[in-house]
């Protein structure tokens, strides 16, 4: 092979393969195409499916468009696995060459696709997820969240725990890095005594055993962390006991709109720490909540709220930016954190590209027939999560 | 580390038992009598517990719901049986778990479809929803519900294996299978039977678990797993064996994960304890049946044939 391609046929070929790609994507070019990347299999699935839904509600509220231009949205299941997460966003990137991704699932499979969407320059916004090194040393210019970071609610309830001058707090968690992660945000405001700190099993069904050692521990409060199903399970069963009204409960991504429906009474009088609950009285919130329960016949939970918001950061971006210059899009989403409304009220995007936002405390009472949150108390006001001084970005 | 609560503990580790025995009754007889490896028990159980939310929905009563329960699943069973299964059994045991795992998947996207994929509603009925006082420990009065039904359960197959004439036969069957079809006797609808009592049994015990547990797609995995380890330990195809096993893994389960990491805490850091305490508790079940196989393959409790 003696033919080597020169820096001027290298330019040559690459303006033609630009040319070519430019000349088939005429007929859409004021077409804005997103990618949604969520769990939409498995146990899971509803947290993805409140994204989906909750970013389509959004851009149907916008008369099907993004920034003046025709929306187009791809939506992929990650099934919660990393490696599928990152074939995913390759072929976002690489076939479909949107000009946003969304959604991004869970820390673990967000982690494992950020390779490919920082080299490409790709704007990418996670609806569910804030990880640590994203929020410090690893955060990335094209990279949002409208979401939190991960140790945000905890942080609040933390704080909250601590205002209320508790002594004594008792800690649960799943054993997994999330789960102390959790804790660890927890600890980081409260001051008073940790009784014990407990690891269950990940996805373990029963917590009775559990349970008996709470009870005999007395005290002032236990502070958990149980997404899912196990959130389902463990307070359905502290009820049982009799222990809701003996200790207080406290939690976060345990009592939300993904679990509700099969909770109802039995969560009742425990307070969830969160940036976002269906009870926030904006303008913003109230048209949302209402929208969202007409269509979808179920109450928005914060997944949704933070694709919602998603869409209405990129519908701003998207009006500003040129079309296919990821660089300006990346800093008109900044941007625009500012300029847009959130249904969660104050709402910016810090210097890592992680929300400052408030984290209230909402209380899960009965309000007639139905169980809704009630807001008690703001905890953290305009929160900067602890990691944004180690990021390099301004 | 007081007495009552070791006693609670106890009570806990029953309590589990009992609902493993429920659901690995149905399993060992399907698997030892009929040689059939039935992955999809677990979606049997999911099932169960679905029917008797959705009854729960329409009625109000839990006993309602129970029975929705049992009836719905066993007639899912039957036809199941029908479609599916009957075709397997002389095929060979991967051909068994492929089938059944494709099942599994089934199950899980039909209820997603069905009922959505937010966990769905069961309460505990009103005259159990109280907690019970044991010296000055509150325990739930419907978990000795579940006890009494698991007990029930127990009395009632031994029972029906022992002492009827349809156990015999299904004794018989098992042995040797020719033979009793040759004597005249319609093995098919034996084994149609005895696999729709054995979906039966997983409905109900997925409708006692429905009040306790989160009613989802994908509930019954994790169980299954948990009750094909009871099976093994007990015996495959003895329900006493069932019955003894699901006793000893419930309170292996539950006091490994209340005092594994009380005594790991005694002997090394605090931090490490917290962390390899709920690990090797999770383990404990399968380092038990590890145990078991080297030491005696056919079971603790192998049915005697």
């Amino acid at each position: 092979m003696t033919t080597r391609l020169t820096p001027f046929s290298y330019r040559t070929t690459l303006a033609g393969l630009a040319a070519l790609t430019l000349a088939g994507a005429s007929p859409l070019a004021a077409a804005a195409t997103i990618g949604i990347m969520a769990p939409l299999s498995g146990p899971q699935a509803i947290v993805g499916q409140d994204q989906v839904d909750g970013f389509m509600l959004a851009v149907e509220q916008l008369g099907g468009k993004l920034g003046g231009q025709s929306a187009n949205v791809l939506k992929e299941d990650d099934q919660l696995k990393p490696e599928i997460g990152g074939q995913i966003v390759r072929k976002f990137i690489d076939k479909d060459k949107v000009d946003a991704i969304v959604g991004l699932s869970f820390s673990n499979v967000l982690m494992a696709s950020l390779p490919r969407i920082v080299e490409s320059g790709t704007v990418a916004i996670a609806t569910n997820a804030g990880p640590s090194p994203l929020a410090g040393a690893g955060c990335k210019a094209n990279v949002f969240s409208t979401a939190w970071q991960n140790d945000g609610a905890a942080e609040a309830m933390g704080k909250f725990a601590q205002d209320k001058g508790l002594k004594k707090v008792y800690l649960m968690a799943p054993n997994y890095q999330a789960g102390k992660d959790m804790l660890t945000g927890f600890k980081r405001y409260f001051k008073g005594q940790i009784v014990d700190e407990v690891y269950t099993q990940v996805n373990q069904p029963d917590y009775s055993a559990e349970l008996a050692q709470l009870q005999s521990a007395r005290p002032d409060a236990v502070f958990v962390f149980y997404p899912g199903g196990m959130g389902v399970n463990f307070i359905k069963q502290m009820s049982q006991a009799g222990l809701m009204a003996k200790v207080p409960l406290y939690s976060v991504f345990t009592v939300d709109g993904t679990t509700l429906p099969g909770l109802r009474d039995a969560a009742v009088g425990s307070v969830s720490g969160a940036m976002w609950d269906a009870a926030l009285d904006t303008p913003e919130n109230r048209k949302f909540v209402a929208d969202f329960e007409r269509k979808y016949k179920r109450t928005p939970s914060e997944y949704a709220a933070t694709a919602y918001d998603a869409a209405h950061i990129l519908n701003i971006a998207l009006g500003k930016a040129k079309a296919g210059d990821a660089k300006a899009l990346a800093v008109a989403v900044k941007a625009a954190g500012s300029e847009f409304k959130s249904v969660r009220g104050t709402f910016a995007f810090n210097n890592n590209n992680l929300p400052v936002q408030n984290y209230y405390a909402f209380e899960t009472i009965k309000s007639g027939s139905n169980v809704v949150g009630k807001l008690v108390a703001t905890p953290l006001t305009k929160q900067t999560d602890a990691y944004h001084a180690q990021c390099a970005l301004k | 580390m007081n007495s009552t609560i070791v006693f609670a503990q106890l009570l806990n580790g029953l309590q589990y038992g009992v609902l493993l025995f429920l659901l690995a009754a149905g399993l060992t007889l399907v698997f030892g009598i009929m040689s059939f490896v039935n992955l999809a028990h677990g979606s049997l159980y999911m099932m169960g517990a679905y029917f008797a939310a959705t009854a729960f929905q329409y009625t109000g009563s839990f006993g309602l719901a129970v029975l929705a329960a049992m009836l719905g699943s066993l007639l899912l069973g039957l036809a199941l049986e029908f479609v599916a299964v009957a075709r397997l059994y002389r095929r060979d045991h991967l051909d068994h778990v492929l089938a059944t795992f494709g099942l599994v998947l089934f199950f899980n996207e039909l209820v997603r479809i069905i009922w959505g994929s937010q966990p769905v509603f069961l309460q505990v009925p009103e005259f159990l929803s109280s907690a019970i006082n044991i010296g000055g420990f509150s325990y739930p009065a419907y978990r000795f519900a579940i006890i009494v039904v698991g007990l029930v359960v127990a009395v009632g197959s031994w029972l029906l294996i022992n002492k009827t004439r349809v156990g015999m036969l299904i004794r018989a069957g098992a042995v040797n299978p020719a033979m009793v079809a040759a004597l005249g006797v319609n093995i098919r609808l034996l084994n149609a039977t005895l696999f729709a009592v054995g979906a039966m049994l997983a409905g109900l015990a997925g409708a006692m678990a429905g009040p306790i547990l989160s009613v989802q797609s994908g509930m019954g995995e994790s169980v299954l797993i948990t009750t094909l380890v009871v099976i093994v330990i007990g015996g495959i195809g003895s329900v006493t064996g069932a019955l003894y096993a699901a006793l000893i893994v419930g309170i292996v389960d539950t006091m490994g994960r209340v005092f594994l990491p009380f005594m790991l805490r005694q002997v090394t850091e605090r931090s490490f304890a917290d962390a390899a305490g709920p690990a090797l508790a999770s383990m404990l079940v399968y380092l038990l049946m590890a145990v078991v196989l080297a030491w005696r393959p056919q079971g603790l409790f192998p049915a005697n044939r």
